[in-house]
């Protein structure tokens, strides 16, 4: 809601500077969004006469004037195509400066003198753009200053109010606000009937009473179109962002601003028959006045006369059904639309308009015959005419039922927390126009007015108590509350502690965004089915993730285009699913591996990460959760199909590990080797809560092997057979080095093996060592054809 | 025995002339070792007669213990400078640098999550989470918008059909927390949420924090402190808090808050609004099943990146979902 603050004072003029004003209104809850001037900062700038023109000898495009300003005659040229003999403008006299600090002299333009310069709009920095010269009305007198005859020293005040507050959809909600707020009396409008000078009536049938409960009509014939709109309603209409239109649209654009009744005018003439409110059928045609054709459909409110639709109810009019410059007689339409069925339908056209947006707010629903009376006495002071009957067709049943709030004034000490008195909210409630209509013991019974659709609880009326006595005036109390402890599951692991071992290992934390591309989907999870949003914000944006990788993917090109290769990351979120009918969202722990293993040092060397590199940190991971993650060859369409892995966790798979497919490496322009793994947030926090075991006092043996074994016997089953074979004593096992090449044949693999055995009541003797030593070499030998390396 | 004196010379000569520790050695062995030179002497003795026997034997002794002596003062003086030259060799450029790994770092999004989460955790508020894709109810009905209401308008919400939505707001967790639980109730639910906008200010993504207070008497005015402390306490300052009459479906009364930062070119103070908050609608109760005569709340909701931009003195909203590492690596 923009206006004028000149138009606003002139309702309710409270004692306070402009900035005071919109701090005032804005602590009201009537938040302004912005404040402009509403011309640009000029000076010296006056009516002028046109009084001659003459061709530029010099040039075409021209022309040599005589503009008179009140004293003198001045020669001025000037090139607008609008200037002609009788026209009033604004004159820039030498001396005079122009918005952006231009300074007006005598000059001389191609040989001629000029002494002055007539003014566009957007010279003055009244409107963005403009053809030609600004016409001021006949009645300007000439050389009488343009800010003053303008009345130019305001400022268009732009509120953004809440969906609530329909009731400020006008100048005078606005100044009833402003009066509650400031204790300043508000002058509310007298709006007197215009008694009828003929007995024409227009028809009127309202087939949908639901949806319009109240439609108010009245024919004004032989209204002037020609005459033009006075000065002061173009200015209040332009400082609100209206452009004039005609004198007619531009009468029921003001009493829009002015009472926040949305108002239409027919041609009489195009209306054929009289006018019928209803429903749409099925696929019926209306042309909007934008030109813009649309297809209704049943839940289509509209205005039709006895042939067509003319009228998107309280959305828009039709195309040829308007006033235009052959108008004679017009129909005045002034009408109640149901908020609840009005929603949405503008939007399902694509439509939004200053009529459409306060009806589904709610319009004052008793508002419509007054609105009418007061268009009908603007008209007939601009375009003349003679009015007729005002003619009303109400459904009371469908009208919003009048309703009353009890009010408690405990109640409202309970939610403000701090005790209002009687007097305050009572005189609160009056400058409002909530009317109290019943006294109680414990409150007040209050009337809901007409134009309030935000009050039907009593929480609504403390919420207005609370707004007009002012937030900021309220105490300050901390709450009391019960103490109650709260559940710990030891077992349950602190997401922190995940992500600070991560950062401990040297990772970066990214944030991704949820929606990935169709392709980045398909690329990392083909089988995946996506989860399409309706309204994506691009292509590149559309489908909701299956993994995490694409985000860190994306994030890994990023900064390698920006000369940063070596890249860690890790994220945690959701990963979106479909599983049978319905959607997964599972919370996923994601990372990322590139470039050298450490940053370029003058002792490490700068070997590429590879596979082992992110099995480790995940163990490490593992390690610090009391996790054991076992891991299977498997194969993963995102990852290499020899250096892939799934990760289990007790037997359930519950992610996976890999280096990156080396042909999405290249397709995603990716330097280097890139690792990563994912697994199920789930799995990672969920650990079990320690128990202790005693450990032996007596001393570990640890007795070295070395086996050839063929190179597709993985080290995972050697590992099983040793353990086995090994038997209960064995307390520790692990690989210590791995060789293939020279004085290893074709084929096979070295791996050297260290055991540990310990018993928890004695010394382990060499001979029994011995024995369990030759226990796991013969296993190892028999089951996987392994043999001891000499 | 007329040369013990002379041994004993050439003895201790050999001690003084030794220069490490392995020649030291061998003067030990060649005059106090099985055979060494002095060793010798003492078997001379049973040559001698009984009379001369104690004293011959007593001179070799302490011949023999003024070489050993001499052997251990040599000996300490060659270790300690062994010792000595040990350092100097070993001596390294401590000012190159170490072996670690570089280190890595949280997400300033984390980091004030973690923030925010350990100002309220203190006064005993709970950390509870909720999906993402959410249905109308959780999102819309459950919090006083039904459809159509014009303040669905204001949520540019993303949907897949018409009742599955990305949620808009991480209130939703409050309806299923309630739904599920009885008051009192004491909550935040960080969490990312989405908005159909896209440009310089608005990401189709970002991190919202809904707290949620429900008890027998929970004000407007304790929401005023509540609110106030929790900004003070995040920016270690002691900011002037107001409070601007607003609307939320699901708060009623409800305020738009603003912090004091800095002033404008007049010199008035500049305000920017920071967090939404109110009064929980009863309506919200209701279908909650949390009956709203005897049971009160607040509810507050702020933006995550928001506050880490006035906290850290970002400027550009959009960097949060670049990932670049020149950014994320300064939030550590």
């Amino acid at each position: 809601m923009k206006f004028s603050e000149q138009w606003l004072r002139e309702w309710v003029n409270p004692r306070m500077s402009s900035n005071e004003l919109v701090e005032a209104i804005t602590m009201a809850g009537l938040e302004v969004d912005e404040v402009e001037p509403v011309s640009g900062a000029f000076e010296g700038v006056v009516v002028g006469e046109v009084t001659a023109v003459e061709p530029h000898p010099e040039a075409d495009k021209l022309s040599l004037c005589r503009v008179w300003d009140g004293r003198e005659t001045l020669d001025v040229v000037c090139g607008a195509p609008n200037v002609r003999v009788g026209l009033r403008a604004p004159l820039a006299r030498p001396g005079a400066s122009l918005p952006g600090g231009m300074e007006i002299r005598r000059t001389e333009v191609r040989g001629q003198t000029s002494n002055g310069m007539l003014c566009a709009e957007s010279e003055l920095e009244l409107s963005e753009a403009s053809e030609g010269l600004m016409e001021l009305a006949s009645e300007a007198e000439a050389g009488a200053d343009l800010r003053q005859w303008l009345q130019l020293d305001d400022q268009s005040l732009d509120v953004d109010l809440t969906p609530n507050r329909s009731d400020c959809l006008s100048i005078r909600g606005v100044a009833r606000d402003l009066g509650a707020l400031t204790e300043e009396p508000f002058e509310d409008l007298v709006l007197d009937p215009v008694p009828a000078v003929h007995s024409e009536i227009p028809s009127i049938r309202v087939d949908a009473a639901a949806a319009c409960p109240r439609y108010v009509g009245r024919i004004i014939r032989n209204v002037n179109v020609a005459v033009e709109t006075p000065v002061w309603m173009q200015e209040r209409l332009r400082r609100s962002g209206i452009r004039s239109i005609d004198p007619v649209v531009d009468v029921t654009n003001y009493v829009m601003l002015e009472l926040g009744q949305p108002m239409h005018a027919f041609d009489r003439a195009h209306v054929q028959g009289g006018i019928v409110v209803r429903m749409a059928s099925e696929g019926e045609k209306l042309t909007l006045l934008d030109g813009q054709e649309l297809t209704l459909g049943t839940d289509n409110l509209v205005i039709a006369d006895h042939s067509k639709p003319v009228a998107l109810a309280g959305i828009m009019g039709g195309e040829g059904s308007g006033v235009s410059e052959h108008t004679r007689d017009i129909v005045l339409e002034s009408a109640f639309f149901d908020p609840v069925r009005l929603a949405g339908k503008a939007r399902a056209h694509g439509l939004h308009t200053d009529s459409s947006h306060r009806f589904e707010r709610g319009v004052d629903w008793r508002l419509q015959r007054a609105a009418t009376e007061r268009a009908t006495a603007l008209l007939l002071s601009i375009v003349g005419g003679e009015p007729g009957e005002v003619i009303e067709v109400v459904s009371e049943q469908h009208l919003p039922a009048q309703q009353t709030v009890h009010l408690r004034e405990e109640r409202v000490n309970t939610v403000l927390g701090m005790t209002i008195d009687r007097t305050t909210t009572e005189e609160i409630l009056a400058r409002l126009g909530l009317r109290v209509v019943h006294l109680y013991r414990d409150g007040w019974e209050v009337e809901v007015p007409s134009f309030r659709f935000d009050i039907a609880l009593e929480v609504d009326l403390i919420e207005e108590i609370g707004r007009i006595y002012g937030y900021n005036r309220m105490p300050v109390t901390e709450p009391e509350g019960r103490l109650r402890l709260s559940a710990e599951p030891e077992s349950r692991r602190p997401m922190d502690r995940v992500r600070d071992h991560l950062v401990a290992l040297g990772y970066q934390e990214a944030i991704t965004y949820s929606f990935i591309s169709p392709e980045q989907q398909k690329q990392v999870t083909p089988e995946a089915e996506g989860i399409e949003l309706a309204n994506p914000i691009s292509a590149d944006m559309a489908v909701m993730r299956s993994s995490l990788w694409p985000g860190l993917l994306e994030t890994l090109a990023y900064n390698q285009k920006r000369q940063q290769h070596r890249v860690r990351l890790f994220e945690t979120g959701l990963r979106f699913e479909r599983k049978d009918q319905s959607i997964e969202q599972e919370g996923m722990l994601s990372a990322l591996l590139s470039g050298p293993v450490a940053s370029e040092n003058w002792v490490n060397g700068n070997r590429e990460v590879d596979f082992y590199d992110a099995k480790g940190d995940l163990e490490s991971l593992g390690a610090m959760l009391g996790q054991s993650f076992s891991f299977a060859r498997e194969r993963h369409p995102a990852l290499h199909p020899g250096q892939s892995a799934r990760v289990y966790s007790g037997g359930q798979p519950v992610g996976w590990i890999g280096t990156l497919h080396p042909g999405i490496q290249k397709s995603l322009d990716l330097n280097g080797n890139v690792c990563l793994y994912e697994l199920s947030l789930e799995a990672v926090l969920n650990g079990h809560v320690p128990h202790f075991k005693a450990f032996s006092k007596f001393p570990e043996v640890r007795r070295d092997l070395a086996m050839l074994v063929d190179e597709e016997t993985e080290w995972a089953a050697v590992e099983n057979v040793a353990r086995e074979a090994a038997g209960e004593l064995l307390t520790g096992l692990r690989v210590f080095d791995v060789y293939q090449g020279e004085h290893v044949k074709e084929g096979f693999r070295s791996l050297a093996l260290s055991l540990f055995w310990q018993h928890p009541e004695r010394t382990l003797g060499d001979a029994e060592v011995q024995e369990l030593l030759d226990g796991v070499t013969n296993a190892l030998s028999t089951r996987l054809g392994a043999q001891l390396r000499s | 025995m007329e040369n013990l004196e002379s041994l004993l010379e050439q003895g201790l000569n050999a001690v003084e002339a030794s220069t490490d520790l392995k020649q030291l050695e061998q003067v030990r062995v060649d005059y106090l070792g099985k055979k060494g030179h002095l060793t010798a002497l003492l078997k001379t003795l049973g040559q001698l007669s009984a009379e001369e026997r104690p004293v011959a034997g007593q001179r070799i002794n302490d011949a023999k213990e003024q070489v050993q002596n001499a052997i251990a003062g040599k000996k300490e003086w060659l270790e300690a400078e062994a010792m000595e030259a040990r350092l100097a060799s070993e001596s390294i450029d401590v000012t190159l640098p170490g072996r670690g790994r570089d280190a890595g770092g949280l997400h300033p999004v984390t980091r004030t999550l973690r923030r925010i989460e350990a100002i309220f955790g203190g006064a005993g508020y709970e950390v509870a989470e909720g999906p993402e894709i959410e249905d109308d109810h959780h999102n819309f009905e459950a919090l006083n918008i039904p459809e159509h209401h014009p303040a669905r308008a204001m949520h540019d919400t993303f949907y897949f059909n018409p009742g599955t939505v990305l949620r808009t707001h991480t209130s939703p967790v409050q309806i299923r927390t309630m739904e599920n639980g009885e008051p009192p109730f004491r909550m935040i639910c960080p969490g990312r949420v989405y908005r159909c906008d896209s440009d310089l200010t608005h990401t189709p993504m970002f991190h919202q924090v809904e707290g949620l207070l429900v008890d027998r008497y929970a004000s407007f005015a304790d929401l005023k402190s509540t609110i106030e402390a929790f900004l003070r306490a995040f920016f270690e300052e002691d900011l002037a808090v107001r409070f601007r009459p607003s609307y939320f479906p699901f708060t009623e009364p409800s305020a738009e808050v603003d912090i004091e930062w800095g002033r404008e070119s007049d010199g008035s103070t500049k305000w920017l609004e920071v967090m939404g908050c109110g009064v929980v609608h009863p309506r919200v109760f209701e279908n909650c099943g949390v009956d709203p005569e005897q049971w009160s709340g607040f509810a507050f909701g702020l933006g995550v990146e928001r506050l880490a931009m006035l906290r850290y003195g970002v400027t550009d909203l959009r960097q949060f979902f670049e990932n670049d590492l020149r950014f994320l690596r300064q939030f550590r």
